[in-house]
């Protein structure tokens, strides 16, 4: 800081002793906006690295935490392998199809190849940072959300089927959302033209609920695992669901607070309502865990946190700190409910509460984000009103209108995929394989080994 | 010979260990194992899933030894394994035909 301070001083003493002061001005401003450059650029490639963070280890501990020992590879890399084929299909037409300005629905092929993705900031989105930060930190996004579908066909799914599946469900499903809600000209994008204004400041819609609602889409089409409610079926280790839920919530930092696409006091504050929200969903979900089944569990207490997290996600750039507390608490307490009393109501097997945590939160957060949404916190749109707490109670529908869709994308995409993949290699492992796990059949490794 | 096999709670191996060295028995196979006699098991709940577990963790103590030392043996197996409380586990004793050391097919009791 010192350093930058001494270096501003002297050019500017430089300019004053040689130059007239439009010139020294002229070079003021520009020593500022690379100084704010740096500073966003440096925080942006945190938060990529702190979302992808989410995925390995993150979710792949708590995932694989969950499930039965002979599947811990298995299942740790549904979520790994994203990281790599995701990260492919973005480079290639990814990208573009999210973000090109194309049509109200999805995006047109300019940046295939990462075409003209280079070192110049995009202005339509985040002018201080190169386009090539924003690329890479949309792609973190994209590698996660279809990781947290993996939570519902736990155990189950085939790998082959899988890859399938996920290509195709980033092409047909994630790509067209996250278009519309933050491409240029999509249907719900509040700021660049779209005709439903939804606001979604880090993919509630977009992440949480496409994936949640998928997850319930693929939990209903595969079945219930073999012995499900008949044999146990618990967690294999909840010290590695304890880490991998921890770096959750670290890694969210870099989900929300670097969706601000800027070192800025937005940022700040979108990290001040995700931590909030985090620590009201944990309490939340213990409470009602602790009166109606007799004790708080650790299990309750990391995945109230996570149920927080994702409930604050479209909220967390437009809400002050005790909205965030509020909203933060009533997902612990309605994810609770959902993965305990509505899952047993129906009788799916949702095998790590995919639907009920992120579908179920997702679609909560984005509804609340409807009421507390303030100007007071995100000036973007200058003056105008943003939620209920403004006096615009009608962005309630639109927050619901912009759930609705990302619903209706997610089952029907869904639902097609599963049939081209079930056609194709078949989605699901069978009997014997299923018995042996996936670790051994799917992978040829075990997770834990006695003999060695 | 008699072959002594007593099943124990695991956190009292060490003190079984020590009274058994202290009347000079030096060899023992031990196994971790899991089991239930009266004792009953404990529910755990994850999100709301019931579990109920009804076999616990125990150790198993496997030893052969004189005849003539069995009651002594028992006697400090079960002085140091008690704890007063349900679940202290069983013990069991065998008549052994014969006994074999591998190394130098030594029989009998000098194979101890």
């Amino acid at each position: 800081m010192t350093k930058f301070f001494g270096m501003l001083t002297a050019m500017a003493g430089a300019a004053l002793a040689q130059t007239a002061a439009p010139d020294k001005l002229a070079a003021l401003e520009t020593a500022v906006q690379s100084a704010q450059s740096a500073g966003d650029n440096a925080w942006m490639l945190t938060s990529s690295a702190l979302v992808l963070m989410m995925t390995g280890p993150g979710l792949a501990l708590f995932y694989g935490g969950l499930v039965r020992k002979k599947n811990v590879l298995g299942t740790m890399m549904q979520s790994f392998i994203l990281m790599a084929v995701i990260t492919v299909l973005w480079a290639v037409v990814g990208y573009s199809l999210a973000f090109g300005e194309g049509t109200a629905y999805f995006g047109d092929l300019r940046y295939l190849f990462l075409n003209g993705v280079g070192g110049a900031p995009n202005t339509d989105y985040a002018a201080t940072i190169p386009h090539q930060t924003f690329m890479v930190y949309q792609l973190m996004f994209a590698i996660i959300t279809p990781a947290l579908i993996s939570g519902a066909f736990a155990e189950r799914m085939k790998f082959s089927a899988m890859l399938l599946f996920m290509v195709l469900w980033a092409l047909i499903v994630y790509f067209p959302m996250a278009h519309m809600v933050w491409g240029k000209g999509g249907l719900l994008n509040a700021y660049l033209g779209g005709k439903i204004p939804s606001f979604d400041f880090a993919g509630g819609t977009v992440v949480h609920v496409t994936s949640g609602v998928s997850a319930l889409v693929c939990a209903l089409y595969l079945g219930k695992r073999k012995g499900y409610l008949t044999e146990p079926m618990k967690p294999h280790s909840m010290v590695l669901s304890f880490i991998g839920a921890c770096l959750l919530w670290v890694g969210w930092f870099g989900f929300n607070a670097g969706s601000a696409l800027g070192s800025s006091s937005l940022a700040t504050s979108a990290f001040v309502a995700t931590h909030f929200a985090a620590a009201a969903a944990t309490l939340g979900w213990l409470l009602a865990e602790w009166l109606r089944s007799g004790k708080p569990s650790v299990l309750g207490g990391i995945s109230g946190c996570v149920a927080g997290l994702v409930a604050i996600t479209p909220a967390s750039g437009f809400v002050k700190p005790m909205p965030a507390l509020f909203i933060g608490f009533c997902a612990g307490v309605v994810c609770y409910l959902m993965v305990t009393a509505v899952k047993s109501k129906f009788g799916y097997d949702d095998s790590l509460d995919a639907f009920g945590v992120h579908g179920a939160g997702g679609t909560l957060g984005a509804l609340m984000t409807g009421v507390f949404a303030t100007k007071e916190v995100n000036g973007a749109l200058k003056d105008q009103a943003l939620g209920l707490v403004d006096g615009n109670a009608g962005q309630i529908l639109n927050q619901a209108l912009g759930a609705l869709v990302a619903w209706v994308l997610a089952i029907v995409g869904t639902l097609v995929i599963l049939k081209i993949c079930d056609a194709v290699l078949g989605v699901r492992v069978d009997a014997d394989q299923e018995t042996q796990g996936l670790d051994l059949s799917m992978h040829g490794e075990e997770g834990y080994s006695l003999e060695s | 010979m008699k072959k002594i096999e007593a099943i124990i709670q695991p956190f009292k191996l060490e003190e079984v260990k020590e009274a058994l060295k202290a009347i000079g028995i030096d060899g023992m196979t031990i196994a971790e194992v899991r089991g239930h006699g009266r004792q009953k098991g404990h529910k755990e709940v994850y999100r709301g899933q019931e579990y109920v577990v009804d076999l616990l963790p125990k150790v198993k103590i496997e030893m052969v030894v004189p005849s003539g030392r069995a009651d002594e043996v028992v006697k400090a197996l079960v002085s140091s394994a008690r704890t007063g409380k349900i679940g202290d586990g069983k013990i069991f004793l065998y008549d052994v035909a014969e006994a074999i050391r591998i190394r130098n097919d030594d029989r009998g009791e000098a194979a101890l």
